[in-house]
Parts: structure tokens; C-alpha cells; sequence
């Protein structure tokens, strides 16, 4: 690995200075499950590496039944995993963050983590784009938010600026008889990166739908948001036909490659049968709740 | 904690050629340790180069075997994956202290009477994700245990009698051994 230069800022303003003197030639820290793959592989040389985890708003979870969650961008996936509070409000999002890798890998990575590596088969994405969530981000002028469905641009390429961190989800409280769920299709029962991955948040009056978001990873050049088909369920009965438009809709939306891991033919199959899987699931929660 | 890792590189400013060195202490197996390291080196560079603590194995370098594990704050890491200079103010064990001098943990006591392992390079990961299993859940299933060690990878054994050990030593540790 080439030479590099470790610093540790404690403050959000403290990073963003060092970000902001190192320019191109800094690169944030969390986990580093894919940063010190790609240092090694020489895909990435930055000169200053700044790690962002001792960062106490990066560390913390904090709810609110009112204002919903606020996740911290460096909490480690086990720490989700953990959290009684996301477990019950967010189902989806802490079953993707407990799929990502071995325990290893999920005591170290961070779901703020997976979304900046910016792969379009990323697990907590699809997740965090069914709920809504924001990417609050500091560096600038004032802290801005992006919808999580707009921070990736292009295959490890997101909205980020050299200068920029991300310090927090903002998720959305659940509202009354709401859910989520996450499903991955890989060949193997564990340990493997997504052929398709899908995340559906769903809220239900009775049988009717009242709000839904489908979102889908690795059908893609960056995780995709499924508009059509997360809106085609509200106003509807949830019965077969509904969920069966709205996997239609889904498979429309995806736009995979064909690659070692799976034919495009086969990820748009599988789109289908993951969204209608998800929305069966998160029903099913909300329906509960 | 971790803000104790002061670099002797100069952060703002000119550097020199020679590659500069971080000070770093932390806890190594119940014992305060103070060590110098490049920023660029491995939490398994460290152990292994400059520590002299060569059980923790390198086989992927990417995170996928699980040879290089060792136990950070409780919790298992993938020694790879993480920079030496990250160590500062951590308890960090590896498989170098989990017997008692010469007394067995009853990991190890059960991995050799169990013929847990062959060639033996992916046995101090899996010791250390077990131990950190039971220090968790002194007493898992088996799906526990195999869902535990998913993130080690063993070529030889077919990892049968490795949950095997598992299982035994949870019950030797349960009777008090």
C-alpha cells in the first residue's frame, strides 16, 4: 500500500477542515472493509486518510416517535442490528444491515459506509430509500440533505464534494400500521454481494395501501428508486393484482447488466418475485402493528 | 482513546521521504503495549511485523477467510481491514492470550481433542470468533455457532468438528472447566 497520513478529527467542524485543506487527496475512514480492499488494489490513492468514527454525532442513535430516527453515518451494522429501537421501527433496514458480510465485516462497517462506497449493490440502500430516509450532510455553508435515492451518481461516485461528510440518516417515524423488509437474492445462504436486493416500506389503512416505496439494488448502474411501482399500490386494495402491477412496475424500472453474478434476464425475474416477496413481508409487519 | 495517536509526520505541511511513524499504545492481550507503526500498516502488519505476534494468519487480505480475526473491544475484526494506527486505546486480543501460560483455553483443549483443525491456518481466526461467541453466548446452538464462524473460511476440516469443539467446550466451560 502506498504512503498515507492518519488523522482523527472529534468534531463534524474539525473534519471538514481537514477535508477542506486536503481536497482530492483525502479520503473519510469509518469501517474500511472496502476503503483498505481498494488502497491495496490501488483503485483509490488518496494521500491523507481521515477517520471520521470518533465523531460523537456520527455515533448515535437517536429516536423520536414524533421526528423518527436519526442514524448516525460511522454506527457499525452490528450496533443496528442491536438497537431495539430500529429492530422495532425498521425492520428492513436492520435485517439489510445484519446481510452485509461475516460478523467481522458488520462490526466494522457502517450503513453511512456502505452508501458512500457508493455500490450500486450496496444492502442498507435499497432499505434506506423505501423509508425515506435523508443523507444529511455537512461542509458547506449550511448542513444540506439529499434524498438517499439521489446520493449515488454513478458506480462508487455519489453527490459527496471533497469536502463533505455525511453525518446522519434522517428516517421518518413510522406511522401507524406501517413496515418495511429487505430481501437479497445471492446463490449461497450467507456471505455474498447481491444479485438483486429490493426494499419495500409499505402503510396500510385496513386492506387499502396508503403510502409506498419500492426501491431495488444491483439491477443497476446506482440503486434505483421504483417510483411507479411503490405508487401504483396506493389507494389499492392490497390483493394479487396490485402486487403483481406493482412487480411488473419494478422489473420495468430495473435496468441490469448481465455480469458473473447473474444474467440481466434473471435479475429482472428476480426484481419481480423480491418485490412481490417484500411487500408480502412488510404487509404482513404492518398489518401486526 | 483513539485521538492519542499523534503522528510524528507533519499533518500540515512538508513531509519527509522516509516514511514516518506513528505512536500508538493499547492494550494487547491484558498488557498495556506502546508500538510504533506506518499509518499505512495493518492492524496485522502490526501484530505480525512489529509485535512479533505471528498466530493471527494472513490469507485474503479482503475480509473474506476470517485467519487474520482478532477480538477488538469484544467484538471480532478482521485484522486486515483495519489500519495499525486505529488500535490506539482499544483491548485487543488475539490468539496469543487466550491460554492461561501453560493451561489451555477450553477452546483449544477442545479444537485438539475434537481434530478440529489440519493444516491449522484458519484455527486462530476460528478460535477467536468462538471466543467471542461464548463470551457473548455462553451456551449456543448450533446454528448459533455456525452462524458465528460464517465469516471464516476452512479448507480442510468441512467444518463439522469445528462446531463440534465449539459445542464441547461451551459445555466444559458451563461445568466449570
Amino acid at each position: 500500500m502506498h504512503e498515507i497520513n492518519y488523522e482523527v478529527p472529534s468534531t463534524v467542524a474539525q473534519a471538514v477542515t481537514m477535508l477542506k485543506r486536503h481536497g482530492e487527496k483525502a479520503r473519510p475512514l469509518v469501517g474500511g472493509t472496502d476503503l483498505l480492499i481498494q488502497l491495496r488494489a490501488g483503485v483509490r490513492r488518496p494521500e491523507y486518510i481521515v477517520d471520521l468514527k470518533h465523531i460523537k454525532e456520527l455515533r448515535q442513535i437517536k429516536f423520536d416517535a414524533k421526528k423518527g430516527v436519526r442514524l448516525g453515518a460511522a454506527v457499525p451494522c452490528i450496533e443496528v442490528h442491536e438497537s431495539e429501537v430500529m429492530r422495532k421501527n425498521y425492520p428492513g433496514l436492520t435485517e439489510a444491515a445484519h446481510l452485509i458480510g461475516s460478523l467481522q465485516i458488520q462490526n466494522r462497517a457502517s450503513v453511512g459506509g456502505n452508501l458512500c462506497n457508493g455500490s450500486p449493490a450496496a444492502d442498507t440502500t435499497p432499505a434506506l430509500i423505501a423509508l425515506g430516509a435523508k443523507a444529511r450532510i455537512a461542509g458547506g455553508k449550511a448542513v444540506r440533505e439529499v434524498a438517499v435515492e439521489d446520493f449515488v451518481t454513478s458506480p462508487g461516485r455519489t453527490v459527496l464534494k471533497p469536502n463533505e461528510i455525511l453525518v446522519e440518516f434522517v428516517i421518518p417515524a413510522p406511522k401507524p400500521h406501517s413496515s418495511d423488509a429487505y430481501l437479497r437474492f445471492i446463490p449461497r445462504n450467507e456471505m455474498d454481494i447481491a444479485v438483486v436486493g429490493v426494499g419495500t416500506s409499505l402503510t396500510l389503512d385496513g386492506d387499502v395501501v396508503k403510502a409506498a416505496r419500492i426501491a431495488l439494488g444491483a439491477v443497476g448502474p446506482t440503486p434505483i428508486f421504483a417510483k411507479k411501482a411503490g405508487d401504483s399500490l396506493i389507494g389499492k386494495t392490497l390483493d394479487n393484482a396490485a402486487i403483481e402491477t406493482a412487480a411488473q412496475l419494478a422489473m420495468e424500472a430495473a435496468t441490469p447488466i448481465d455480469d458473473m453474478r447473474g444474467t440481466a434476464e434473471f435479475r429482472k425475474h428476480v426484481t419481480g418475485v423480491l418485490t412481490r416477496r417484500t411487500i408480502q413481508i412488510a404487509a404482513e409487519r404492518a398489518r401486526n402493528k | 482513546m483513539a485521538q492519542k495517536a499523534k503522528s510524528n509526520g507533519k499533518v500540515n505541511g512538508h513531509h519527509a521521504h522516509h516514511a514516518h511513524k506513528t505512536r500508538v499504545e493499547a492494550t494487547i492481550n491484558g498488557e498495556m503495549v506502546e508500538f510504533l507503526c506506518e499509518p499505512r500498516q495493518s492492524m496485522l502488519e502490526v501484530l505480525r511485523d512489529v509485535l512479533e505476534l505471528t498466530g493471527s494468519k494472513e490469507g485474503c487480505l479482503t475480509g473474506d477467510c476470517g485467519a487474520c480475526s482478532v477480538i477488538i473491544d469484544g467484538r471480532t475484526v478482521c485484522s486486515c481491514l483495519m489500519f495499525g494506527v486505529e488500535a490506539a486505546g482499544k483491548n485487543i486480543t488475539t490468539v496469543e492470550g487466550l491460554a492461561d501460560g501453560a493451561k489451555l483455553h477450553p477452546l483449544q483443549q477442545k479444537f485438539l481433542e475434537d481434530a478440529s483443525l489440519q493444516c491449522g491456518i484458519c484455527t486462530p481466526g476460528f478460535l477467536m470468533s468462538a471466543k467471542a461467541l461464548l463470551d457473548r453466548n455462553p451456551n449456543p446452538t448450533e446454528a448459533e455457532i455456525r452462524y458465528a464462524l460464517a465469516g471464516n473460511l476452512c479448507r480442510c476440516t468441512g467444518y463439522d468438528k469445528i462446531v463440534h469443539a465449539v459445542l464441547d467446550a461451551a459445555k466444559a466451560m458451563q461445568a466449570g472447566g
